[in-house]
């Protein structure tokens, strides 16, 4: 991992608030906190990882990373510039520096083009000028992706799944981006092809020197892929550590009740009884909990938590949480804690 | 095989005629469950896992379905028994969760009326009696207050109560043979381990027979005592969880144990995936199923692309359908496949 002290992104208080409307008169009566208030880093060459259950904000961050979602608040800065209300006009050479793959390999692809209009495009784009040299580049990047480069004029439906993924991959690779927002780019695969597409992935980034954001919920797939994670609740980071870190010493109550829960292929861990059970769902981000967002489901929680929000907080090095009471925690940082009330 | 097991499938094949051809779903497959016991079955995509269970179930009397072989359930042959008679079984002795509990649950219906609906029509009570007692299985699985919870309607569940109605819809009649087939593939990890937890927990109470399906080698671990691999419609592994997970012999187990990272292991620099793509169930490869994909297929003479393997005993219990020589796979394991995924 490369990284210099200057972020290649830059995520600062962004929030996006969508709107609940009822009514013939669309009148508002509420607003989902999709994700309220994050702020981390990215560095180039690096791969992040953002996990979390199910609408807890992650899809919703990689849209409005890449600008595919107006924020409702905060900035985000790409090498340096704030490209949060930049105008499509200038965005658009940004939006080839910044690309997303997305979960679902089927409706991501035109199924009426070839492989080769699909991957070819970027390259029509860019002012490729021979169809012979779009042809040429097309092949070397299927051969990159692992695909047989004379699929050139086969359509999307002619592969399985795996394959369809690779063609997505392969089509963002034209592009020559510097960042690569994945949003759950494995989890519609088979496991056996979920590794294949897992190698190309990590393969590409020491060839081509890209810089990931990988967003799933799989925590299994993030510890392999990322070099460091972040851990969403509702909305909000709740921890964002080194890989190393976080998945040794978890501090957010959450985290640990995550991993806790990940079912572990090995009969031996059955009896295991120091697991930590959640009781209930994750509440609607309609009328998320105040305070702590966590704090309906935390066997932790005290009357502080659901007054007093806690701050993410850099606990130890490079390892931010947001909680009162942080499990795993050097001793100076729990004291704090405990005595902030 | 024991003759008397509660669960008795024998030589199962499953069949559809489509435009493109026969579709081989599931191709000779034979496994025996008792009470009280749990079976899982692993296998990727489309390897006919979910056409197995349905077709237990008796649910593949389709025209383009051709269902052979034997399936002894406590005694009765639920291939060549009568439709209607299958139909009586099922809600009654066996039942099925589904992946998608939306999906079969009515959405005009209240929960409670589904329940109360399933449970009268295998016991002649009184519709309070059931509604007692459809109040009495949500209290069971989970369902926080579910005296007023009852008269909820399917959506306005999450989806973590939705399963749990399913369950506590399945085992409203005290099945004896309970398949789940997914059943926690939709919902969040920590709601899966609710799931789970409960699943195990309702077992033991009941002490039916559970089949669990899954892709997720994680959760086939939790809930299991054998394993049964499943590739191209044909079980080419079969032993205990210990089996399976220490001791596997069949190089595609080997292959799912290298694709899945594992958070109770070190992280390894790559994973080690099964190679090429799933096969097509017209045109199976020829001879072992999985020779076109199998690191190995050189090393049995040519018998891995000619011969079909058998699926023979490796050891009491432990079935492996390689054409490989125990010693071979024996070998192959311990010096190197195991050491690649301990580092893991
Ligand atoms: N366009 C939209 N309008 C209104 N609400 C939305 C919209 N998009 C997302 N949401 C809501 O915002 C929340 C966050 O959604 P998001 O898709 O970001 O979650 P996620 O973490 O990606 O979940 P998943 O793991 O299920 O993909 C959810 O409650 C979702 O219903
Ligand atoms: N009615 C049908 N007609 C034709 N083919 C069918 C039919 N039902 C299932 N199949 C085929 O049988 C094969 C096995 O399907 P099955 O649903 O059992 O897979 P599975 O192992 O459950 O996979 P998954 O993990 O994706 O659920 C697939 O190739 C499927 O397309
Ligand atoms: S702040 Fe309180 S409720 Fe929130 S995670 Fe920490 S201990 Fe639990
Ligand atoms: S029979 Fe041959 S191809 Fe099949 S698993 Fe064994 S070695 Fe591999
Ligand atoms: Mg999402
Ligand atoms: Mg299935």
């Amino acid at each position: 991992m490369t990284t210099t002290n200057e972020p290649l992104l830059s995520v600062q208080g962004l929030e996006k608030h969508f709107p609940v409307t009822k009514g013939l008169f669309k009148r508002q009566v509420g607003a989902v906190k999709a994700v309220d208030g994050i702020s981390f880093d990215v560095f180039k060459g690096e791969t992040l990882g953002l996990v979390g259950e199910s609408g807890c904000g992650k899809s919703t961050t990689g849209r409005l990373v890449t600008r595919l979602l107006e924020p409702t608040a905060g900035k985000v800065v790409f090498e340096g510039r704030d490209i949060t209300h930049m105008r499509q006009g200038k965005l658009r050479p940004l939006r080839r520096d910044m690309q997303m793959i997305f979960q679902d390999p089927f409706s991501s692809l035109n199924p009426r083009h070839t492989v080769g209009t699909i991957v070819g495009a970027p390259y029509r784009i860019q002012g490729v000028q021979t169809e012979n040299g779009i042809k040429r580049a097309v092949q070397d990047i299927l051969e990159l992706v692992g695909l047989n480069p004379e699929h050139y004029n086969r359509y999307p439906h002619e592969f399985s799944g795996g394959q369809r993924q690779r063609i997505g991959i392969a089509r963002t690779l034209a592009l020559k981006p510097k960042l690569i927002i994945a949003d759950e780019p494995v989890s519609a695969l088979d496991v056996s092809i979920q590794a294949q597409v897992v190698n190309l992935l990590e393969d590409l980034q020491n060839e081509l020197d890209l810089t990931y954001v990988v967003i799933a919920h799989d925590l299994s797939v993030v510890r392999h892929i990322s070099d460091r994670v972040a851990v969403m609740y509702l909305g909000k980071i709740v921890e964002i550590a080194d890989r190393k870190s976080l998945y040794r010493v978890p501090m957010h109550p959450y985290t640990n009740a995550l991993l806790s829960a990940v079912p572990i292929p090995d009969p031996k861990a059955r009896a295991k009884s120091d697991r930590i059970r959640l009781t209930g769902d994750v509440p609607s981000p309609l009328n998320p909990p105040p305070a702590c967002r966590f704090h309906t489901r935390c066997w932790k929680a005290q009357d502080i938590c659901k007054t007093v929000e806690p701050p993410l907080e850099e606990l130890a090095s490079g390892h931010q949480v947001a909680c009162h009471f942080p499990e795993n925690a050097p001793e100076a940082a729990t004291k704090t804690a405990a005595t902030t009330p | 095989m024991n003759e008397s097991a509660f669960l008795d499938v024998k030589d199962l094949k499953i069949h559809f005629s489509t435009d493109d051809g026969v579709v081989k779903s599931v191709d000779g497959l034979s496994f025996s469950l008792e009470r009280g016991k749990t079976l899982g079955i692993v296998g990727e995509s489309g390897s006919g896992k979910s056409v197995t269970s349905l077709g237990i179930l008796g649910l593949h009397r389709g025209k383009n379905a051709h269902v052979s072989g034997e399936i002894w359930l406590d005694g009765e042959d639920l291939v060549t028994a009568s439709q209607e008679h299958v139909r009586r079984l099922r809600g009654r002795k066996m039942a099925m969760i589904f992946q998608d509990p939306l999906s079969s649950m009515h959405p005009f219906y209240t929960v409670g009326d589904q329940i109360i609906e399933a449970y009268r029509i295998h016991h002649k009570v009184s519709k309070s009696v059931a509604r007692k007692h459809a109040i009495d299985m949500l209290g069971r699985v989970g369902i926080p207050e579910p005296k007023s919870r009852v008269d909820s309607y399917p959506h306005e569940f999450s989806g973590g109560m939705r399963q749990r109605a399913m369950i506590a819809m399945a085992l409203s009649c005290d099945p004896e043979l309970l398949i789940a087939d997914e059943p926690t593939t939709a919902l969040d990890v920590t709601v899966q381990a609710q799931i789970l937890d409960l699943m195990r927990d309702l077992q033991r109470e009941f002490n039916s027979a559970l089949i669990i399906i899954t892709h997720d080698l994680g959760v086939v671990a939790e809930l299991s005592d054998d394993i049964l691999v499943m590739y191209a419609g044909k079980c080419i592994e079969y032993g205990s969880a210990e089996d399976i997970f220490y001791r596997p012999e069949h190089p595609y187990t080997w292959g799912l144990l290298g694709s899945m990272p594992r958070l109770d292991r070190e992280p390894t620099e790559r994973l080690l995936p099964v190679k090429g793509t799933p096969p097509s169930l017209i045109n199976v490869p020829s001879g072992c199923a999985f020779h076109p994909r199998c690191p190995y297929s050189d090393l049995t003479d040519g018998q891995s692309k000619a011969e079909v393997p058998a699926l023979a005993p490796t050891d009491p219990g432990h079935l492996v359908r390689c054409h490989l020589s125990r010693t071979q796979r024996r070998t192959l394991w311990e010096n190197e496949v195991k050491p690649v995924l301990e580092t893991q």
